[in-house]
């Protein structure tokens, strides 16, 4: 596993430094994620998954503390101190008050963060809603319960077009796809693990996966959860995969 | 018990709840997002799950006995459930929950009533197998032991 680079919290609201004249890039550990979700649960698990994978992560529990910590929340223009620097944004679509569809709108319609990447997760696998949040220009949309290898595979692609002090190649944004051998090709989104032994396994018996060393999807029976396309490898949704853009560091 | 035999003990049990639906692969991921700076993250999910489905079970049960159902505020309660039992992988509950969902579109609030007990049943269930767990496992680290995910499949 990664190292943990970042020190926030669920409790801190950290506002990290922000690169005044824009020309300090962050390091490998400090891709800053902001993650939106109004469940407690869920928020605890996505904090963690993106910590694990060397993301500074600030979690909040509604659209509109999202939009005030970026400073979207009025219409005057914001100061540019006062702004969380961010390289990505992951947001629950389900919530009360502002939808995560309507955050990442917002967002998109900011001058100042719409280059930043937006990922929806949902537990409901809509195509129509799938479509209408890509369409709106999120990143990708994960289904829920979210693992780490989609963490992984995020927090890759987002490193991938970073630039970093340490000698990893640049990518151009159409390179986003990682190294990674085992990553089957775009466009359908699947389930991908770095960990090359499970990715193309069919799913395993709850007493296998007991005794694998590393756990299959197993296809949920929630009809909600099902995958239309009845691949036999477990999917998270079936959604065209966007290509990641270069995230927002200025 | 002498160690080993306890960590049989725990070996078989755990998988009981893989066989028996109650756990699905979800629970799996937990323990990978333990590590020396989080040794407890188990835990303390399951803990907060426990916290969080307590809240939302009192307050479906509150909904559901006022004389007019409000089925837009019983809803998001059950989403809420379903949400966060599926984060663990506490299938059984999840699956309840989805039952449940159905019946409030269709606003049947006999149905509901029965599938809130389906609900409670199923996660007083888990509730218990999981705490049996945890105490399986403080005991073979009180007696010495180190519990490997390795060792558990995981």
């Amino acid at each position: 596993m990664a190292s943990d680079g970042g020190v926030s919290c669920l409790r801190s609201s950290e506002m990290p430094n922000v690169g005044i004249g824009g020309m300090e890039l962050p390091p490998l550990d400090e891709v800053h994620v902001l993650a939106v979700d109004d469940s407690l649960v869920d928020r605890i698990v996505i904090e963690r998954l993106l910590r694990i994978t060397s993301c500074k992560v600030t979690a909040v529990d509604s659209g509109w503390r999202a939009l005030e910590l970026l400073g979207l929340d009025n219409e005057k223009a914001s100061v540019e101190l006062q702004r969380l620097k961010v390289d990505m944004i992951i947001t629950d679509y389900c919530m009360p008050g502002m939808t995560g569809y309507e955050l990442l709108k917002k967002i998109k319609e900011s001058s100042s963060f719409r280059q930043v990447p937006v990922v929806i997760m949902s537990s409901e696998n809509v195509l129509t809603r799938i479509d209408r949040c890509l369409e709106e220009g999120a990143e990708d949309f994960l289904l829920k319960p979210v693992k780490l290898a989609d963490v992984k595979r995020l927090r890759n692609c987002l490193t991938g077009d970073v630039k970093l002090s340490n000698g990893n190649k640049r990518k151009l944004p159409e390179d986003s796809v990682t190294v990674n051998a085992s990553l089957p090709p775009p466009p359908a989104l699947t389930t991908l693990s770095t960990d090359s032994s499970d990715s193309s396994s069919p799913p395993l018996s709850p007493v296998e996966v007991f005794s694998s060393p590393l756990s299959s999807r197993e296809d949920d029976d929630d009809v909600l959860t099902s995958s239309p396309e009845g691949s036999p490898t477990p999917e998270e949704s079936p959604v065209r995969r966007q290509k990641m853009g270069s995230p927002g560091l200025d | 018990m002498e160690l080993g035999q306890m960590q049989k003990s725990l070996q078989d049990y755990t998988k009981s709840l893989f066989v028996e639906g109650i756990l699905d692969s979800q629970f799996l991921q937990l323990p990978q997002l333990q590590d020396e700076s989080n040794s407890d993250f188990v835990s303390q999910v399951v803990s907060l799950f426990f916290q969080d489905s307590d809240r939302i079970l009192n307050d479906l049960s509150l909904s559901l006995d006022q004389k007019v159902v409000d089925f837009e505020k019983v809803d998001p309660y059950v989403h809420q459930l379903k949400g966060s039992s599926s984060s663990i992988g506490a299938q059984r509950v999840k699956n309840a929950c989805v039952v449940f969902r159905s019946f409030c579109e269709q606003k049947n609030v006999e149905a509901c009533h029965r599938c809130l007990q389906q609900v409670k049943q199923e996660y007083y269930l888990v509730k218990n197998r999981l705490e049996t767990l945890f105490k399986l496992e403080q005991q073979i680290v009180a007696s010495g032991g180190m519990i490997s995910a390795m060792d558990l499949g995981f």
